[in-house]
């Protein structure tokens, strides 16, 4: 999976309140929930995603209330994938299991900027920064991840094993 | 080399001898649990799975707390989806309004949460079974589906830290205090990823209501998971209600911790979280009197429980809500709220110009009863001030232990208890 895009960038503990708002919570449906995505935070990124579709963020992002309708919000807005310093645990659990590419980059989140084109590799975990010339390093997942992100997900994941015969 | 008591549960699921931080693994679990909010797209992931049943319809709770009694017509349609899940599927732990209580304040209290067990909710404040010496966490809906439909959930085996606390506590300062000061000492992600194990001559003293609120923010630090090693106190708060036979575990002596904190803290006293973060503390006698508030809110997973409502009560007692103030108070479950009727703490709250609500999460999320407007300035007894998290993205939430809630709510101003006379 390689993703090429510019860099939309936020700062540091962007929490799930103030990704989809809970007075939007009646809904689950995906695109009812990316009309409000981030709108708290910055009432332009609707327009601005549409030309920077990857978002660069900094430490425990996607912080504290568990709602997927975070991260769906967020794929549905049409973002390709999420590169952070670092992410909270439930957002990162959340991102994987519906397939949200997502890659922590702790070290050179600084050294892009806004609007940088940039092109990431989810095999090799190289990220590159098309416009400063920089390419970055970082760990792969494990392999139990790697498998639920290439099926597309834990739901994807479930069903294979159950047409395997496999238990679930 | 030993193994803590979050490496001990988890092992003991995943049918290992051991495990180590780090390690990917699937564990079986005991209890699951969703809400009106996670638990609709928890169902429509489950039907794409296309199994015929659950793993066992007595592990799972669906419990309809937050935006009920419905709000609107849309959340309407969320519990229906829940509603009829459940009878499809036959869910034995189904809570209807009127029956239903805040999900992290019903479940210990029905003894559905037990010590040693493994649970995992799409909620997550699921943290908070840890004070009963579970392993307990916050989950998505998709890995609720999953765990619905398998009973298992994969997990990464989180690193642990031990915090010890020193010391007797000061009048007026609780649970909350003890949590909020650690999270303002390590930060909103300061155990990320980590397992929070909490413990120390304080803890050990610490009322099982106290212990719940300090594992009901371990989420607000980042941790996967807040955890107390169960003791009398524990056994004598499960030992009526358990459902079901349970386990104690305990963190072996030589066990591996990532890091160390030890406080005394005896000469802590009252904090307040400021906006918008929970990590924003400051002591109660550093902070300026002119902070002018509009609401009081008491209640939530972190502090609606009878203990909490006995507090606040002790400090409204013979007082009025300053003219100013609107003081909105929550009794987290239908129990709470019968017995704080029988105590007479209801009639202490009406006659101090309080509105009760049902049992629901309502003002905690911004969902309803008594949402923020525009500029306005609240405290609550809950566990998050981010920006909009209890309306508008420019109202301002402070968060505090009760009895500087109900103090505050006199006063029109952020203010300490010993600032009111305690009445008789
Ligand atoms: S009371 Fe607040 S924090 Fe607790 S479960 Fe409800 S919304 Fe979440």
């Amino acid at each position: 999976m390689i993703f090429r895009g510019r860099a939309l960038k936020y700062g540091d503990n962007i929490d799930t309140d103030v990704i989809i708002p809970a007075r939007y919570l009646n809904t689950t449906d995906p695109k009812e929930l990316a009309e409000h995505c981030m709108e708290d935070l910055d009432a332009d990124f609707r327009e601005k995603v549409k030309e920077k579709d990857i978002l660069v963020v900094g430490d425990n992002f996607g912080c504290g209330s568990s709602r997927e309708h975070a991260p769906i919000a967020i794929k549905a807005s049409g973002v390709k994938c999420i590169v952070a310093k670092s992410f909270a645990r439930i957002f990162y659990r959340n991102a994987i299991n519906i397939g949200l590419p997502i890659l922590e980059l702790p070290d050179a989140i600084d050294e892009i900027n806004e609007g940088d084109e940039i092109e990431v590799d989810f095999e090799s975990g190289i990220v590159k920064n098309i416009t400063s010339g920089k390419s970055y390093k970082t760990f792969p997942y494990p392999p139990l991840i790697q498998e639920i992100i290439n099926k597309g997900g834990l739901i994807e994941f479930a069903k294979e094993k159950l047409r395997k015969g496999g238990n679930l | 080399m030993g193994m803590t008591i979050t490496e001990k549960i988890l092992a003991a699921h995943a049918n290992k001898k051991e495990v180590f931080p780090g390690e990917l693994i699937f564990v079986k679990l005991d209890f699951i649990l969703a809400n009106d909010i996670t638990g609709p797209l928890a169902i429509k992931e489950f039907e794409k799975i296309g199994v015929d049943k659950v793993f066992d319809n007595e592990r799972i709770a669906l419990i309809p707390d937050h935006s009920t009694p419905n709000k609107d017509i849309k959340s309407a349609l969320q519990s229906k989806i829940l509603r009829d899940f459940a009878k499809k599927y036959n869910i034995k732990f189904y809570y209807e309004v009127g029956r239903v209580g805040i999900e992290h304040a019903l479940l210990p209290e029905e003894g559905l949460t037990l010590p040693g067990d493994c649970i995992i909710g799409a909620d997550s404040h699921t943290c908070t079974y840890g004070a009963l010496g579970a392993f307990s966490t916050g989950v998505g809906s998709t890995d609720l589906a999953y765990a619905m439909a398998t009973g298992e959930i994969w997990l990464k085996v989180p690193e642990s830290l031990k915090f010890v606390y020193y010391g007797k506590l000061s009048q007026w300062v609780t649970g909350k205090d003890i949590i909020l000061f650690t999270i303002g000492e390590i930060g909103v992600d300061g155990a990320r990823y980590k397992a929070m194990e909490f413990s120390g001559e304080v803890i050990k003293n610490l009322p099982m209501a106290d212990r719940l609120t300090i594992c009901n923010m371990a989420i607000e630090a980042g941790a996967k998971n807040g955890i107390i090693e169960p003791d009398d106190i524990t056994i004598n708060y499960v030992k009526e209600r358990a459902k079901r036979e349970y386990k104690l575990y305990y963190s072996d002596k030589d066990a591996n911790y990532k890091e160390i904190y030890e406080w005394d803290v005896s000469r802590l006293e009252p904090v307040i979280a400021f906006p918008h973060l929970p990590s924003n503390v400051k002591k109660i006698s550093e902070i300026s009197k002119d902070i002018y508030i509009d609401q009081v809110y008491i209640g939530s997973c972190t502090n609606g429980r009878i203990e909490d409502l006995r507090l606040a009560a002790k400090i409204l007692k013979g007082h009025k809500v300053h003219p100013d103030v609107r003081l909105i108070i929550t009794p987290a479950t239908p129990k709470t709220y019968m017995q704080a009727l029988k105590e007479g703490l209801i009639e202490i709250f009406l006659e101090a110009g309080a509105s009760i609500t049902p049992p629901s999460c309502g003002p905690c999320l911004g969902g309803h009863l008594g949402v923020l407007a525009e500029g306005e300035k609240a405290v609550a007894t809950t566990n998050r001030n981010f920006v909009g998290r209890m309306g508008h993205p420019k109202s301002e939430v402070y968060l505090a232990n009760p009895a500087v809630a109900a103090a505050s709510a006199i006063l029109g101003r952020i203010g300490a208890p010993w600032e009111v006379e305690v009445k008789k």
